[in-house]
């Protein structure tokens, strides 16, 4: 067992830190503020390579590897939480999912201009009566000749109006419970296909988090995504992969905070010292950063066992669970050992702390990581 | 058109520490980068790469180590990797590094070079100019903005005061200034196809030179002595508007007779 980063990942480190801190960590505050879609980061992250890391270059990708996908998830979201999940969402999502269950033709078609971030990706199961109980699905098709007729909306949908290419889930045979949903490419632009309600959030909140709303739009039977009646099991494996950038993010911030949080008490004074001499701070940075360090390995290996085509979705289960709950929990610390300064917008832990509840919620909760550990454990 | 950019691997000076109580350098942990200056020249040459199909090669000499600049530039975009590396090039001046510098620039096939202005360790901006007279060929030195024709590069050559305006016929070396460019980061492709390329390394037996102008034994300089300056007092900060600090600090200059 090695715990080295390899050469090519070392040097994807060093730029990838250089990136988030040229480019995104100068607009993280006001992302954050005016609620506004970083447009012009994600273009530079497409022009760097950033938008399929891991997919082969005969797709437009960068011929990379799963790890290092989540460094980087890793290391926009240590500067912004919104900037790590829209490489997230995008990538494990949508993009992930077309290159593991698409035709050769649908990877063809639809990998090469959401690798090169020419377009983005996004991803739609949660329905008002259908979140963790993804059975609960209102939204369905009707088969017509060659075509498949989609009704029903979606909400909380992560990427919504800025995404191109969305994966949508729907029932195709309500009789047949989770065996009778299916998987779809929907294109913007689809007639019918609309995005409705825009979320307020807490945090996250440059994210675009929309309601989607088809009315009747026509899917090509090319669009089927994997076989019908199989979009549970894509799903749950699309979230497998999904988990592991949701880790991924949470990681970032545990981090950003901690480096934030390191800065700051060797500034601030009290009692004629430094608050980083009183050990109080000290073992409080202690705890934040062995818990974020165990969750570093945690997020890593479930990204390896990917990478070596290994089964991981337990392994991103526990590393979702444990980074997004270190995520609470070490920027809560860090409010703290910020005081008064922490709680106001003029340092950016009271948004980190913000951003990380999201991650104990989204691509399943974290009761749902326990449900997935418990039962590989009671196997 | 052959471009050739000798680089430099460089401690970052800007993460150095300096220790409080012995006043020297902290290199310990300091990442090492791109020399600025080079790094822009590379930038440079990977536009043109990008304009006219240019094939770029990137020079270095020093220890084993600066294989990790070499492998940054190939991310960046860079065709070919070179690193002149032997215990006998050790502790090589200015002179000693041109020579062997020049001595490798022989063996390869090029129409442009592009150095950096200076090195932010070394800070002598003799290098270039001097691969240039090895070479007998023309250099234009403090390059701020150029442009390529068919036989000749347009260039800016900028000072403190002013500018020039210099077309030079190529073959032709040009050293260029940081500030010339933003250079690009390394893609994502690029930093996974690194190490799948081959970086060589050119030792003693490797290029045709005299072993009395390289390393130490060939290096004219000798540091008698160095020593780093005193750290200063903190000095003061204030918070205050623009116009209020204007005051403060005329108020202070005159207190210390400097107006």
């Amino acid at each position: 067992m090695d715990f080295q980063l390899s050469r090519e990942h070392k040097l994807l480190a060093t730029t990838l830190k250089d990136f988030a801190e040229n480019e995104v960590r100068p607009l993280a505050r006001e992302t954050d503020e005016k609620e506004a879609f970083p447009v012009s980061t994600v273009e530079k992250m497409a022009r760097f390579g950033m938008m399929g890391i891991p997919f082969p270059k005969e797709f437009s990708g960068a011929g990379g590897d799963n790890l290092g996908y989540i460094m980087a998830v890793e290391a926009l979201s240590k500067v912004c939480g919104t900037t790590g999940v829209i490489l997230s969402a995008h990538t494990s999502l949508c993009a992930a999912p077309i290159y593991e269950f698409g035709t050769d033709e649908q990877k063809r078609r639809f990998l090469p201009d959401l690798a090169s971030g020419k377009k983005i990706g996004a991803f739609g199961l949660t329905e008002p009566n259908a979140g963790t109980d993804a059975a609960g699905q209102q939204t369905a098709t009707v088969l017509s000749g060659d075509k498949y007729i989609l009704t029903g909306s979606k909400i909380f949908i992560t990427n919504a109006g800025y995404a191109d290419v969305y994966i949508v889930f729907a029932m195709t045979d309500r009789s047949k419970g989770t065996r009778g949903i299916s998987a779809f490419i929907v294109e913007k632009g689809m007639p019918g296909f609309s995005i409705g309600k825009k979320e307020e959030k807490m945090g996250i909140r440059g994210s675009s988090t929309c309601e989607l709303v088809f009315e009747n739009v026509e899917i090509p039977l090319t669009n089927l995504l994997g076989r019908e009646g199989g979009g549970f099991g894509l799903a749950m494996k699309t979230l497998d992969g999904g988990r592991i950038g949701i880790g991924a993010q949470a990681l970032g911030l545990a981090q950003g905070a901690i480096d934030e949080t390191v800065k700051y008490v060797k500034e601030r004074k009290q009692f004629g010292k430094t608050i980083s001499s009183f050990q109080n701070t000290q073992f409080q940075l202690a705890d934040m950063q062995a818990r974020t360090d165990a969750a570093r390995l945690l997020v890593y290996r479930a990204a390896c066992l990917k990478d070596a085509k290994l089964p991981y979705g337990t392994e991103a289960a526990m590393a979702k669970l444990f980074a997004s709950e270190t995520a609470m929990a070490v920027t809560t610390m860090a409010v703290q050992l910020h005081g008064g300064y922490g709680y106001t917008r003029e340092y950016p832990v009271e948004r980190m702390m913000r951003d990380a509840k999201i991650t104990e919620i989204y691509e399943g909760t974290s009761e749902v990581q326990k449900m997935v550990i418990a039962a590989a454990v009671l196997k | 058109m052959k471009i050739i950019v000798c680089i430099k691997q460089v401690p970052d000076t800007t993460e150095v520490k300096i220790n409080p109580t012995t006043g020297t350098l902290i290199r310990e942990g300091v990442p090492s980068i791109i020399n600025p200056d080079d790094k822009s020249g590379l930038e440079a040459a990977l536009v043109l790469k990008e304009q006219q199909g240019a094939h770029v090669t990137v020079l270095s000499m020093g220890p084993p180590q600066a294989d990790l600049a070499l492998r940054e530039a190939l991310a960046m975009g860079a065709d070919q990797a070179i690193l002149l590396s032997d215990r006998a090039f050790g502790g090589a001046d200015t002179w000693a590094t041109s020579s062997t510098l020049a001595a490798a620039i022989r063996k390869l096939e090029w129409d442009l070079i592009i150095c950096g202005r200076q090195a932010i360790d070394g800070d002598t901006a003799q290098v270039g100019p001097q691969i240039a007279e090895h070479l007998h060929i023309p250099h234009v030195s403090y390059v701020s903005e150029l442009q390529v024709g068919e036989k000749a590069i347009e260039v800016k050559r900028k000072f403190e005061d002013g500018w020039q305006r210099l077309r030079v016929q190529f073959p032709c070396l040009i050293t260029t200034l940081k500030e010339m460019n933003h250079a690009r980061y390394m893609s994502m492709a690029g930093i996974y196809d690194a190490y799948r390329q081959e970086v060589k390394v050119w030792g003693l037996a490797d290029i045709d030179i005299d072993q009395a102008n390289i390393g130490l034994k060939g290096s004219p300089t000798r540091v008698k002595a160095s020593y780093t300056k005193g750290t200063r007092s903190a000095g003061k900060v204030y918070e205050v508007d623009p116009r209020e600090g204007a005051r403060i600090i005329v108020e202070s200059l005159k207190e210390k007779f400097i107006i």
